[in-house]
């Protein structure tokens, strides 16, 4: 019999409302056997090897988690992107560590397009734990869960990405995940830190946070990094709090019903207020929850 | 002149710079063109072959060469470099001293004249640095790289980032007579971009790399040149905005003069849009509009030159994450049919495009070669404009296979080579005695 050609998930660019909804089904019957405690055996006697070239340790746990929780087997590399210093190339160690019988490879790379590389070079399944700027395509599928899970249908909702979308794979590959699930996307944040481009893509400019906020059904906070500051890209972070952060009393304006997400980790105080991180809007932990039933139906669907 | 020569019967002979477009047999002796003629001459005992068809110009002249030796010589030498220089026609190269060391001293230029003399293959005309080690701090040798042979100064692949530098260096090299020729980009509006600024680097979550970083080097680099005088050269021109630049430039008088290389006019950064590393170079690929200006700039005479920025890299260099990608790709055997696709546009005479491939670049940096009439050196090369075949990187001359064309179709092939008298590339493959 002929092996079926692996099926990799790059990105959520081009991905159908159909297909999405499929990982949806499958996500809610292990969010359901999760619970249960049953064990899976779909993925017994397989090797997934999680291949991580920058630091992540909730995204690795969740893939690990999901692996495991299907019955498979897990390979830990984990590497600062400086093991090129050892003189490997990342195609290199793609290919050793599917040697060692990996049927799914876990890719995070800082690098744009790294996990596209390695699905070029390697006859397994690929899986973007997130590369660069470009994607984080299973952060956008639990995110869209979580939000159909509570909403029955993205159809006509409005979610708002406000922060650095320059540098935000979670934007971008929310950006496709949602409009193909029928929700409008609105973007807001510095002008510095929103891309050239992004209407061509489908989303909306705010014409400032507040008048976003007032029409949001969810706001999604980027985390913003530090070294946005010394780049120049906004003068200093408390002025960043200020102007594009979610306070307390941004949040009170919300519209009734509107939640709050965060595709973690979440620097307290800055694009978040305390009380709104640990606030009755936030969805933040759900989001954590679903990632593993998500991750399940993507390795599932690939391995 | 004691030796029988060379006899091309009946081509179409393309002279741009006499203005000459017809049927002649052309007649090679010894280094030298000896006679151009309109009725057939008779043999006379030289080797006498049958051109009639194919199209008869000057030996084509690239200004922009990466050649890598010294020191990367796994990516080309000056031998597999000038094999692919006349394998596509080009029988003089300007040999970029972005090598290692840099040529920023006579003994590297020596090093280079010695082994293309050993080559003997295309003419390899060196570049000299403009600044020591091209850090872009202190000026190089420049009186000692020109005496050497040096035919301009750059410090290409780098641009000169200090306004000062380069005012001193025009003033300097004007009085040596010889071009500065610059790659425009300003450091700090290009940090850390992989392409150019637009939807594929927003789709691709690569930083972006605005106009600006060309456009702004160029305009300032004009004013200086209206102070200073000199010849300012400009690489591989991509931007729309800097066509209009050098146009106004020249209408005001300016010694100002830009080259464009075939992926500038050919590929847009759609051509990325796959995680293409062989569509990453420096400065990007641009948008339509930009291409369309560089083209509309070649057929005016805004752009004086097709330059190839001939960039050999290695499979490692380019197997890797986009934005880790080591920039260019190698030109100089597909530079022929992608100019000429610009004939099949309607964009350009034939004889346009001959001019911008071999005397305008000859005629700007003052070259020998360029032209066909008696007394030039036998520099020509022989093209079929109709001859259809397929980009098969393992087929190159080059060491290196970096092409965006790999498997694309072209029209137009190269013939015969043969550089001051000699063949060097003889009915489409490598000519004897020249391997």
């Amino acid at each position: 019999m002929k092996p079926r050609p692996p099926t990799h998930l790059l990105t959520t660019e081009g991905m159908t409302r159909a297909q999405a909804e499929a990982i949806f089904a499958r996500a809610r019957v292990h969010a359901r056997t999760l619970e249960s405690g049953r064990p899976v055996r779909l993925l017994e006697g397989k090797v997934v090897a999680n291949l991580f070239f920058e630091a992540s340790t909730r995204t690795r746990l969740s893939f690990e988690r999901a692996a495991k929780a299907l019955g498979a087997d897990v390979l830990n590399f984990t590497a600062q992107s400086s093991s090129v210093a050892k003189g490997e190339t990342l195609v290199d160690t793609a290919r050793n560590v599917e040697a060692l019988g990996a049927v799914a490879l876990v890719v995070r790379h800082p690098a744009s397009g790294a996990a596209s590389l390695v699905a070029r070079c390697v006859r397994c399944a690929v899986i973007n734990a997130g590369d660069g700027m470009h994607a984080h395509p299973s952060q956008a599928l639990l995110d869209a869960f979580t939000l159909h899970e509570r909403w029955g249908s993205l159809e006509g909702r409005t979610v708002v990405i406000v922060g650095d979308v320059l540098h935000s794979r979670v934007a971008r590959s929310n950006l496709y995940c949602l409009t193909a699930l029928g929700a409008r996307v609105v973007v807001a944040g510095p002008a510095t830190l929103l891309p050239t481009g992004l209407e061509d893509l489908g989303a909306r400019r705010a014409a400032s946070l507040d008048a976003a906020l007032e029409e949001a059904d969810a706001v999604m906070m980027l985390r913003v990094q530090g070294e946005r500051q010394s780049a120049g890209y906004v003068p200093s972070v408390r002025e960043y709090t200020r102007l594009w952060g979610l306070s307390a009393a941004r949040a009170a304006r919300l519209r009734p019903g509107a939640v709050v997400m965060h595709p973690g980790p979440v620097n307290r105080g800055v694009e978040l207020a305390p009380e709104v991180a640990d606030g009755p809007a936030n969805v933040i932990l759900a989001q954590v929850a679903h990632g593993v039933a998500v991750r399940m139906a993507i390795l599932e669907a690939c391995a | 002149m004691n030796a029988p020569g060379v006899l091309l019967r009946g081509g179409r002979v393309l002279d741009p710079r006499h203005g000459l477009d017809a049927v002649r047999d052309v007649l090679l002796q010894g280094e030298v063109v000896a006679k151009v003629s309109d009725r057939p001459l008779a043999a006379d005992g030289a080797r006498v072959v049958d051109v009639s068809g194919l199209w008869v110009c000057p030996g084509f002249v690239d200004l922009h060469t990466h050649l890598r030796e010294p020191g990367e010589e796994g990516k080309e030498t000056i031998l597999t470099g000038t094999r692919a220089a006349v394998a596509g026609g080009f029988t003089a190269v300007v040999a970029m001293p972005n090598t290692r060391p840099p040529n920023d001293s006579t003994l590297v230029t020596r090093l280079i004249q010695e082994r293309a003399a050993a080559a003997h293959l295309a003419r390899v005309w060196p570049a000299g640095a403009i600044s020591k080690g091209l850090l872009g701090e202190e000026m190089a040798e420049l009186g000692d790289l020109a005496e050497a042979g040096c035919v301009c100064f750059t410090d290409d692949g780098r641009p000169v980032m200090n306004a000062g530098l380069m005012r001193r260096v025009l003033v300097y090299a004007r009085a040596l007579g010889r071009p500065v020729m610059v790659h425009e980009e300003d450091l700090t509006l290009s940090q850390g971009g992989a392409l150019t600024e637009g939807l594929q680097a927003t789709r691709l979550g690569l930083l972006p790399i605005p106009r600006s970083a060309e456009v702004a080097m160029v305009a300032r680099d004009l004013v200086l040149l209206a102070e200073t005088g000199g010849h300012l050269h400009l690489a591989h021109v991509s931007c729309a905005e800097t066509v209009r630049l050098v146009r106004e430039a020249k209408a005001r008088g300016l010694h100002v003069s830009a080259e464009a290389a075939p992926h500038h006019f050919t590929l847009t950064d759609a051509a990325a849009a796959d995680w293409n590393t062989h569509a990453k170079m420096n400065p990007p690929l641009r948008g339509p509009e930009d291409v369309a200006a560089v083209r509309q700039g070649l057929a005016d005479g805004t752009v004086d030159a097709v330059a190839t920025d001939h960039a050999p890299h290695g499979v490692l260099d380019k197997e890797v994450p986009f934005a880790e990608a080591a920039n260019g790709v190698v030109g100089l055997e597909t530079a022929l049919p992608l100019t000429l696709a610009l004939v099949r546009e309607g964009l350009l005479t034939p004889s346009r495009a001959v001019e911008l491939l071999s005397a305008a670049p000859a005629s700007t940096f003052r070259l020998p070669g360029g032209h066909l009439a008696p007394g030039a050196v036998a520099d020509v090369t022989v093209v079929d404009p109709d001859a259809a075949w397929t980009v098969d990187p393992a087929h190159f001359q080059s060491r290196s296979r970096n092409t965006p064309y790999a498997g694309m179709r072209m029209l137009g092939r190269v013939v015969h080579t043969w550089v001051g008298g000699r063949a060097v590339w003889f009915e489409g493959a490598p000519a004897e005695g020249a391997r």
